[in-house]
């Protein structure tokens, strides 16, 4: 029994603390890029008080959120106002289980992991739509429903294209995805080329998904103030925060296993020791793409609600469904290679 | 042995969480609690089917369910204006049909258990293990092979629902303004703003 505990138990929460921590140190230190990046791009200095280059800053920022009063508005619905910010982290934090960090570094190699993707970003639109009823505000419910509204249209452009990396991949296994995609010409045998506008379809997706920048009128402050977690302050707004970015840095990771090779290294495989896949591949490739998210936000002006709703439904929606048959037709008449 | 066991006392746990919740789903008086008792029923139902290893199925049933249909219906139940209070006032008078439809139910379901129990088939292997793939795999391959037809006449009724839905909504009214973006990105600044040329002229004085 205790040998079951030990291995059951303790070594699975061992390693998901193992993913857990470094995520959530990765969120503040994303935090504080994104306030120097954009910083840069209004030629500003960014926060550069606290610590070396501004680095505590956002460590600060925690320490204030944590001990700043958690406000309930009146007529708040308690229970959901605080059960809210929790559906939103869980789902957030529970789709690193599939994503693989290298050869055999997975927590959970699942067969479904591209499904279980799906499922849980599509739960987590519940931690928003509670969030915006229970604070009883006009404001919150308007951001809410933008929200989801918004989140549920993209994920079907999201898990269409999806569909073409699997119509290529023939696995819906995570780690054979970025296995279907080595070979001999480096970054010519990614998915990326083959599948160019799905490609650019599911980023823009993902964008959305995350209601980031230009895409972030559930948020909107100069119409709804702040969206669905206007009524929300101190930690139970940190958690709104942290589910953001750690889902923003997911949407970055997914885009590098499933377009961009995972861990596999750009360069050819006869070239060396450089050809050679490394975690540190796969860490560039999501660092890079979690720069395109800041420099969207400082480069967009927003969309508007109607324009993002005609994007996703009316352009991306058949786009990625005339690619799938692409895709098949690739896959069929073999034009492109899957695997070493 | 103590895996099996491990595996029973989640299959009883994740059990009775679906069991409560459903109860709670006809008895809670806050709708949107309801709606949400009814989402936890799902989730439950998709762990004791991941239990029993069709983890498609129980992914399918979280994101379909629990990720669209019922955000859906979240949405309604928050936007209406439900009156507890008039929804009550007929329950005395209606509870002696609900009691004979509910008997009625009930006889059913135990005609249709103990129809079953007669002829008790023994399940097979599981198929998909006999084929050495994944749940998954075998369901897609069985799908788009031996099941096409049906699967096909399914897509084809679900496609004639959506777009039968859309026509009932579909109102033109006569003095609705639409924009036509194709219209809006080719607008030019010849159409939005006229230069006029006209001789330089000098203010009036006023007579006062």
């Amino acid at each position: 029994m205790a040998d079951l505990l030990f291995h059951e138990v303790l070594i699975p929460v061992l390693l998901i603390l193992a993913i857990m921590l470094p995520v959530v140190l990765t969120v503040a230190m994303f935090v504080y890029w994104e306030r120097k990046v954009i910083g840069w791009m209004h030629v500003r200095m960014g926060p550069n008080k606290i610590g070396p280059l501004g680095l505590f800053q956002a460590f600060a920022d925690v320490v204030k959120l944590l001990i700043k009063e958690v406000v309930i508005p009146t007529n708040a619905n308690k229970f959901l106002f605080f059960l809210a910010p929790l559906l939103a982290l869980i789902p957030a934090l529970a789709a690193w289980a599939v994503v693989p960090f290298g050869q055999g570094l997975v927590l959970a190699n699942v067969n479904a992991g591209v499904l279980y993707l799906l499922a849980m970003s599509s739960v987590g639109v519940y931690g928003i739509i509670l969030a915006g009823w229970a604070s009883n505000s006009r404001y919150a419910l308007l951001g809410a429903m933008r929200s989801a509204a918004q989140v549920i249209s993209y994920e079907l452009a999201m898990g269409m294209s999806l569909v073409c990396v699997l119509v290529l991949a023939g696995s819906l296994n995570l780690t054979a995805i970025v296995d279907a995609q080595a070979g001999p010409k480096g970054i010519f045998d990614w998915f990326w080329l083959p599948l160019l506008p799905v490609f650019v379809i599911y980023w823009i997706s993902g964008v959305a998904e995350t209601n980031r920048a230009p895409f972030d009128v559930a948020e909107g402050e100069s119409e709804i103030v702040a969206g669905f977690h206007v009524e929300y302050s101190g930690s139970a707004f940190a958690i709104f925060f942290l589910a953001e970015y750690a889902n923003m840095i997911l949407i970055s990771f997914l885009a590098a296993v499933l377009f961009m090779g995972g861990w596999l290294s750009p360069f050819p495989v006869s070239w060396g020791w450089i050809g050679h896949g490394s975690i540190l591949w796969l860490f560039a490739k999501a660092f890079i793409f979690s720069f395109f998210f800041l420099w969207f936000r400082a480069t967009f002006p927003r969309y508007r609600y109607d324009q993002i709703m005609r994007l996703g439904w009316k352009v991306f929606i058949p786009i990625t469904i005339v690619w799938v048959l692409v895709a098949g037709c690739m896959k069929y008449l073999g034009w492109v290679t899957i695997g070493g | 042995m103590s895996a099996q066991l491990l595996q029973l006392i989640c299959f009883y746990a994740f059990a009775a969480v679906a069991g409560i919740s459903a109860l709670m789903v006809i008895t809670l008086r806050n709708s949107v609690h309801a709606v949400l008792s009814l989402v936890l029923t799902f989730f439950s139902v998709a762990c004791i089917w991941l239990l029993a290893q069709a983890e498609f199925l129980a992914i399918a049933l979280i994101v379909v369910y629990v990720g669209a249909v019922m955000v859906l219906f979240l949405f309604v139940v928050m936007m209406l204006d439900i009156n507890l209070e008039r929804m009550r006032e007929g329950f005395i008078k209606f509870l002696p049909v609900g009691i004979v439809v509910a008997a009625v139910m009930l006889v059913e379901m135990l005609a249709l258990i103990g129809v079953r129990a007669m002829h008790v088939m023994t399940m097979g292997p599981d198929p998909a293990a006999a084929a050495g793939m994944s749940n998954t795999a075998w369901l897609g391959q069985a799908l788009y092979t031996r099941f096409l037809l049906p699967f096909e006449i399914a897509a084809l009724i679900l496609t004639v629902g959506l777009i039968a839905a859309v026509v009932l909504t579909l109102r033109h009214k006569p003095l609705t303004r639409r924009q036509n973006p194709g219209d809006q990105v080719r607008v030019s600044n010849r159409d939005r703003v006229r230069v006029v040329k006209m001789a330089a002229e000098r203010p009036q004085e006023s007579e006062s």
